[in-house]
């Protein structure tokens, strides 16, 4: 445990020189060995045993596994700085394993254009913690009337593209949009949401709303517009990833849609795998999220979605919010919570499966619906980018707000005692975090 | 432990309800425009016992309560516990309220008393008849009517009922148990 | 008690409690200067983010009458919106002593985040769709007052119909009612139903003349016009040909059946008879039962010092 005092005499982070990180399990698509790993110019150069070198991980007791790739994050920036940025987001990011995140279009102003996606890609590489993936908007300024110039976007890099924030209400203009996507290397990814039946809704639509008083958030509306879009995919062949799912019914006409072979992608996030709707009795806003938190039954199924490949990727949809937009009477105040730094610790502590799986839901797969799987999400082995999460997945520990590295402080967690923890993050070869400690 | 000491059995409060409503008909010359009004909770047997007494002496007298648990000045001290509700007789203005409780101690529900008594009316005057007068007043309050002087300590507890007057000790006196 | 939020977190004891202290502001209120020195030097603060006058005066007066010192702190739901948060007015307002709030706004769960910003207590006067359990204290005693019923309502049917789904009067209603022993039956066509209704305690018929004539208490709740355009109901005039208390329908009404109503009323929609006219009405009564009931309210949250020690348990004697 003597890398801090290493990383002072290095002069604070950097490719300089070879790290090796010694004594983890590595966890990879092709399995699991103990092993270390050797890291120098943002490569992995050697993997073996007894390795030594100038500075050394120790990743004991530890997991090393490719870098995390969440699908699903809200940086704010450009517009809502006070809320986050795109260097806090990533600080954040990186503390949770995260080596790559997919920056939500919903900023303002919205990322429909190449010059708004270059801004952001370049907030990203300036913080240098983690790659920031811009996402694109399906429809200009997330608008629901015309189409974001896809191609355009593509050609800057964009992969993914949607209005997540909202869903595509008209069906001839999904239509159009998934036919558009065809042929241009692109994943077109879904808000499911029927607006017309959610609106002022603020909790699941369920006996716990009827007994708050709070307006319902039906599963239907969900529901309604998945079918819809499975549908479309089936006509068209485009692809389609769909958000944060949410209740029982989704994930079995996912599981549906891909048994019929549709080219369709599936995430859930870490609240939904864990939290209940119960959690809006003390009408705190905190709990207040899109879609809503469910009944235990969903996340029975959610939990069972992941557990068997139906919903490929854990993604956090991390929305940070000032404290004061929290504070606003429920109906008020903006959906959304931190996940970004208890994506790990709350999908072990729920999820009944093997670390493996786990990781592959965290990172490799979610790299392949992002387009990143050249760089992201790729096996332990020599010659391949040094993108490594080293976390402990024994851990105990406790959320205490104060201590995050987002800007806002809305995570549902505070006090919880989660399971799993990371230790060191690698990106690019640079030990950004080390014993859970940024290095910038 | 709590140790009870019998100090009134049943006829000796008998006999004092009776010698207080002689009492009270000797000092008011004939009952003219006399009530007798009794504390929530613990005055009002009292008050029904003595208009009893008188009307079987006399003649009969109005006879009603009063609960001051709002015009007390502990408001906020102590748990609220409201006895019953005022039943104050038609006719107060110019009459003569006597006022009836089971003990006399500081003096402060007495005070409370006077001032819910007072938002019903004026009486001409205003009597207070005890069946213990325990001592430690608070405040400048004199009963005009008592069936027992009992000298008591701050930490005992007296209780009077119909069927008698007990002093309990909170066990400072009475060494261990 | 510390606040006053919702029926529920009040429980039947503290129901109960209430009820026989509001026996006694009631006779307060007979007397000829109905005002006693109970609460002097406590402040209240009528905190009302959603207009309602009657709600405010009511809660006023109770305070005057128990010498409570009385601010109000008025805004229209369209400022709230802007200028200073929720919680800097609650924190401004109780930086200048403040021993309880009484809180109406349109959102729901408002109260539980104003507790959260204040030492003093919380009455709840209205919180979005959710609770008004002030009105169902007033409710449950006129109902007990009109039907001679201290001991509670087992074996009383009472009929709640009209809006349930966005009405605060029908949630706290249905908690106190059932709590003291009601059995209630919800009259409204399902647009008008929470979603869960199945899971509340209660009977839920869509005709209310097939109750009409078995019930003790008919409550009738106000039909906001606005749900018109929220596609709930087609029209007026067919919500109270189905759900309104016409002439035809009074007739039916049982002897001693009560008719009930939280005001304000729309004549001619749930309330197709002029309510004079019915012998049962207790609509005035309840206006008048309200300052009692908020008086009993405030008196028990500020009037009440601290229970006496709870008597050692067995474990701790042995030890």
């Amino acid at each position: 445990m003597n890398t801090r005092a290493e990383q002072h005499r290095d002069g604070g982070g950097g490719g300089g020189g070879d790290v090796v990180i010694t004594g983890g399990r590595l966890i990879d698509q092709s399995g699991e060995r103990v092993g270390d790993v050797r890291v120098s110019g943002g490569l992995i150069t050697e993997v073996g045993e007894g390795l030594t070198g100038e500075r050394v991980l120790d990743a004991s007791g530890c997991v090393v596994s490719p870098g995390f790739v969440d699908l699903h994050v809200h940086l704010r920036e450009p517009g809502k700085e006070e809320a986050e940025t795109i260097e806090t987001g990533s600080r954040a990011a990186a503390l949770g394993g995260f080596t790559a995140v997919v920056a939500m279009p919903n900023t303002d102003p919205a990322q429909d254009s190449v010059s708004v996606v270059d801004f952001v890609r370049r907030q990203g590489e300036r913080a240098g913690l983690c790659e920031v993936l811009p996402s694109g908007c399906i429809t200009v300024g997330r608008a629901g009337e015309q189409l974001a110039p896809f191609a355009e976007l593509a050609d800057a890099g964009v992969r993914l593209f949607t209005d997540d924030g909202s869903g595509v209400q008209d069906p001839l203009l999904m239509r159009r949009a998934l036919e558009y996507s065809l042929g241009l290397g692109i994943t077109l990814a879904q808000h499911c949401e029927v607006a017309r039946l959610t609106e002022g809704a603020v909790m699941h639509e369920g006996s716990c709303c009827s007994r708050l008083g709070l307006p319902g958030w039906p599963a239907i509306a969900e529901e309604l517009m998945l079918h819809r879009d499975i549908e479309l995919v089936r006509l068209t062949g485009a692809s389609m990833h769909f958000l944060h799912l949410s209740t029982a019914r989704s994930v079995s006409m996912v599981r549906a849609a891909k048994s019929d072979g549709l080219p369709v992608t599936a995430e859930a996030t870490p609240h939904h795998l864990s939290l209940t709707d119960e959690q809006l009795s003390g009408y705190s806003p905190i709990f207040k999220v899109t879609p809503p938190l469910r009944t235990m039954a969903d996340i029975e199924a959610i939990r069972a979605g992941v557990a068997d490949g139906t919903i490929d990727a854990i993604a956090t949809d991390h929305a940070p919010h000032a404290p004061e937009t929290k504070e606003l009477p429920l109906d008020q105040a903006p959906p959304g919570m931190l996940g970004l730094e208890t994506a790990l610790g709350v999908s072990l502590a729920c999820l009944d499966m093997p670390v493996a799986d786990v990781v592959a839901a965290l990172s490799w797969k979610p790299a392949a619906i992002a387009g990143v799987a050249d760089r992201h999400g790729r096996p332990i082995a020599t010659g391949e980018p040094a993108n490594l999460t080293v976390f402990d997945p024994d851990v105990e520990w406790e959320v205490v707000p104060a201590q995050l590295a987002s800007k806002s402080r809305n995570t549902p967690y505070v006090g919880q005692r989660l399971r799993g923890r990371v230790r060191h993050t690698v990106f690019l070869g640079d030990p950004v975090v080390l014993d859970g400690v940024p290095q910038r | 432990m709590k140790n009870d000491k019998q100090v009134l059995g049943p006829d000796d409060v008998r006999r004092a309800t009776t010698r207080m409503a002689h009492e009270i008909i000797e000092r008011n010359r004939g009952l003219d425009g006399v009530m007798l009004v009794g504390l929530q909770r613990g005055g009002v047997w009292l008050a029904e016992q003595l208009g009893a007494e008188i009307a079987r002496i006399e003649h009969p007298v109005p006879v009603g309560s009063v609960d001051a648990s709002l015009h007390r000045d502990d408001i906020g001290l102590r748990p609220v516990s409201p006895g019953s509700v005022s039943e104050i007789p038609d006719g107060i203005d110019g009459s003569v309220v006597v006022l009836v409780d089971d003990v006399l101690f500081t003096g402060r529900t007495v005070r409370a008393a006077l001032d819910a008594i007072g938002e019903y009316g004026r009486p001409r005057a205003v009597q207070l008849a005890v069946m213990v007068d325990r001592g430690h007043r608070e405040l400048p309050i004199r009963p005009d009517f008592v069936g027992k002087n009992l000298p008591t300590s701050l930490d005992e507890d007296v209780r009077v009922t119909i069927d008698g007057v007990a002093i309990s000790g909170t066990g400072m006196s009475g060494g261990s148990s | 008690m510390k606040h006053l939020r919702s029926i529920d977190e009040l429980g039947l004891d503290g129901l109960s409690r209430l009820l026989d202290l509001t026996e006694h502001m009631a006779e307060v209120n007979r007397r000829p200067n109905p005002k006693v020195p109970a609460l002097r030097g406590k402040t209240v603060c009528n905190v009302f983010f959603e207009d309602s006058t009657r709600t405010r005066l009511s809660f006023e007066t109770a305070a005057k009458r128990l010498s409570a010192d009385t601010m109000t702190f008025a805004v229209g739901s369209s400022s709230l919106n802007k200028g200073e948060s929720l919680r800097d007015t609650i924190e401004t307002i109780g930086a200048m002593g403040v021993d309880a709030f009484v809180v109406r706004h349109g959102s729901s769960g408002v109260p539980w985040q104003v507790s959260d910003w204040t030492s003093g207590s919380v009455v709840n006067a209205g919180d979005g769709w959710h609770e008004h359990p002030t009105q169902a204290l007033l409710d449950c005693f006129t109902i007990r007052t009109a039907l001679g019923r201290s001991d509670g309502f087992d074996g009383l049917h009472i009929a709640i119909v009209g809006d349930i789904k966005h009405s605060r009067v029908a949630r706290s209603d249905i908690a106190a009612f059932t709590a003291l022993g009601a059995a209630v039956t919800l009259v409204a066509p399902r647009t008008l139903l929470p979603p869960a209704v199945d899971d509340l305690d209660v009977t839920v018929v869509d005709d209310l003349d097939e109750v009409i004539a078995d019930i003790d208490v008919l409550y009738l709740l106000r039909m906001q016009r606005e749900r018109m355009r929220e596609a709930l109901v087609p029209s007026l005039r067919e919500y109270t040909s189905r759900f309104g208390l016409t002439p035809a329908r009074a007739r039916r009404l049982g002897e001693h059946a009560l008719v009930m109503h939280p005001g304000p009323m729309n004549r001619g929609v749930e309330m197709a008879v002029d309510p004079s006219e019915l012998p049962g009405s207790v609509i005035t009564q309840q206006v008048t039962n309200g300052i009692a009931v908020r008086m009993a309210v405030l008196f028990d949250l500020l009037g009440s010092g601290p229970r006496p020690p709870v008597e050692p348990r067995p474990e701790e004697e042995t030890s």
